[in-house]
């Protein structure tokens, strides 16, 4: 009995030698001291700032509705058409998309060809095509559309995947051995798997797309963001405070409803 | 019926699974395949219904080499082969009845699964085959709301549906209990006999196996090492398929487990 040992340390599980794990660890440090060393700070800049910070929390304190309540309520609706027809559009689109880019089903060739189209839209960042389609298109909601369209594309397309690569495969094993096609396969066999996904993800990006819709309308692609942006040009703090609360309430809206729908679709 | 010529699979891996097997089933035949965890068991069955493709070999049914078929007559030959699978294998979120009907897969046309419009003989035909595995008023509901027991029940009408002319059989019972096993064999084995069906089943569990199946047949390493009815498994043979073991031991603790739902049922009748 008093043969085994009585202490017990769990093994290092990524970094075995102790010298490299110590340097390494060093390292990190020295770089951390290092870059924020670089980092130039402008006091008397921050201070300023901090001021023009505290007006706008008092406009945000003190929101005004009223005055400018045309705009803003042509603002909300063109975010929400453009929101809600962004992510139909968006999502039936990147279906397609998500099958083909699923290693398990489909061909390689296929395969690469929609990762790499998922890829593409994943990477450019919605504000950058938002200035790319509204210099093609010119300023309002239809450059909006298109940008929000795209970037659900990539959005969808990957979460999607993803999702189909990791089905069970037993379920599309017994749905092939009765001698089905390709398209009964995927609609029995790997439709009832992800679709309550599907349905979770495309309310999810439903109110990314609604979030996202405020911040491209800065650079000219309609909607709330458009009215956000033309009420701090004007140093209109109070009605800028107004359109954050009714963006943040719309969000929190949002929010609760699809956990509410997500419970029903298991 | 079925007729496997010289058949063998190697994977990508360099994995020999199957080497040279030669096996032929005749008509209403139930053949249980035994072997250890390996020995290839599941790689013979599904490379006769090409779920894994064989690297050399014939596979004849009836008078079609299912090896040599194009992608469109496979899916037409497939119709011909139900498979039941160990973990039931169902579409979890579809109902019982979906479930039953995806056996028609190879018949209809897209539009129609698509739809859920299947023909009124088909949709008749699924209720009949449910009533006979006897889950009729679980129809409607979804297939992962039923038991093991009554999801591979589910899986045997799904393989019916198919009007198959041959039954592959994955280890049908290695999710169940004693109980349910043996009432699950006993049902496969009552439809073979109804239907004239031959089936190949896998099978881990050696005494059931001895107890419902009419021919035995033990692969080791991918190859087939005895071939015979049951009565002829003797300790001998088991060592020649699993390695060195007290067989007789083991059997006489199978017999025990066994006996024991028995002997609560025996229990339970004779206070009511």
């Amino acid at each position: 009995m008093s043969s085994y040992p009585g202490t017990w340390r769990r093994p290092p599980q990524i970094v075995s030698d102790k010298r490299v794990r110590l340097a390494l660890q060093l390292g990190v440090l020295v770089y951390l001291v290092l870059a924020l060393g670089s980092v130039e700070v402008n006091w008397q800049r921050v201070s300023e700032g901090l001021e023009r910070g505290q007006r706008f929390i008092m406009g945000f304190l003190q929101p005004d509705f009223s005055s400018r309540w045309k705009d803003i309520s042509q603002g909300l609706t063109e975010s929400l058409t453009m929101t809600l027809t962004s992510t139909v559009v968006g999502v039936l689109v990147s279906i397609p998309f998500g099958i083909g880019a699923s290693r398990n089903i489909v061909p390689r060739q296929i395969y690469v060809f929609c990762r790499a189209v998922i890829a593409i839209s994943r990477s450019l960042q919605e504000l950058i095509v938002a200035i790319f389609l509204v210099a093609m298109f010119g300023f309002g909601p239809f450059a909006g559309f298109l940008t929000l369209s795209f970037a659900t594309i990539g959005f969808i397309g990957k979460l999607l995947a993803d999702e189909i690569e990791e089905i069970d495969e037993a379920q599309v094993e017994a749905i092939r051995s009765t001698g089905a096609s390709w398209l009964q396969m995927l609609n029995y066999a790997i439709q009832p798997q992800i679709m309550p996904r599907l349905i979770g993800l495309s309310l999810y990006r439903l109110d990314i797309n609604f979030r996202e819709s405020a911040v491209i309308g800065i650079v000219g692609a309609g909607g709330i963001g458009a009215t956000l942006n033309t009420a701090i040009d004007r140093y209109e703090y109070d009605s800028a405070g107004a359109i954050l609360l009714i963006i943040i309430a719309i969000v929190m809206v949002a929010e609760y409803s699809s956990s509410y729908l997500r419970k029903f679709l298991q | 019926m079925l007729k496997l010529k010289n058949l063998s699979k190697t994977y990508k891996t360099g994995d020999t699974a199957l080497s040279d097997v030669t096996l032929e089933i005749d008509k209403g035949q139930l053949v249980g395949l035994i072997g250890p965890s390996g020995a290839g068991k599941s790689t013979l069955i599904r490379c006769i219904n090409r779920l894994v493709e064989p690297t050399s070999g014939e596979v004849w049914l009836g008078d079609v080499d299912l090896a040599q078929l194009g992608r469109a007559d496979l899916r037409h030959q497939r119709r011909r082969i139900g498979m039941i699978f160990q973990e039931y294998a169902l579409v979890e979120r579809l109902t019982v009845m979906e479930n039953v009907l995806s056996g028609r897969l190879g018949y209809v046309p897209f539009w129609r699964s698509w739809l859920r419009r299947f023909e009124a003989e088909d949709i008749r035909r699924a209720y009949e085959l449910l009533d006979r595995v006897g889950l009729l008023q679980h129809a409607n509901k979804r297939a992962d709301a039923l038991s093991g027991g009554q999801r591979q029940r589910v899986g045997i009408a799904r393989a019916l549906m198919q009007t198959p002319d041959l039954l592959l059989v994955d280890e049908p019972t290695a999710s169940l209990d004693p109980k349910t096993s043996r009432q699950i064999m006993r049902l496969l084995t009552e439809i073979c006999a109804e239907r004239g069906l031959p089936a190949i089943v896998n099978i881990h569990d050696v005494p059931l196996a001895q107890s419902f199946m009419e021919r035995i047949v033990g692969l080791r390493a991918g190859t087939v090492v005895f071939d015979g009815p049951p009565t002829d498994l003797s300790e001998a043979a088991l060592t020649e398929i699993y390695g060195a073991e007290d067989w007789n031991t083991m059997r006489r603790e199978d017999d025990d487990d066994a006996s024991v739902p028995l002997d609560i049922q025996d229990a339970a009748e004779v206070m009511a």
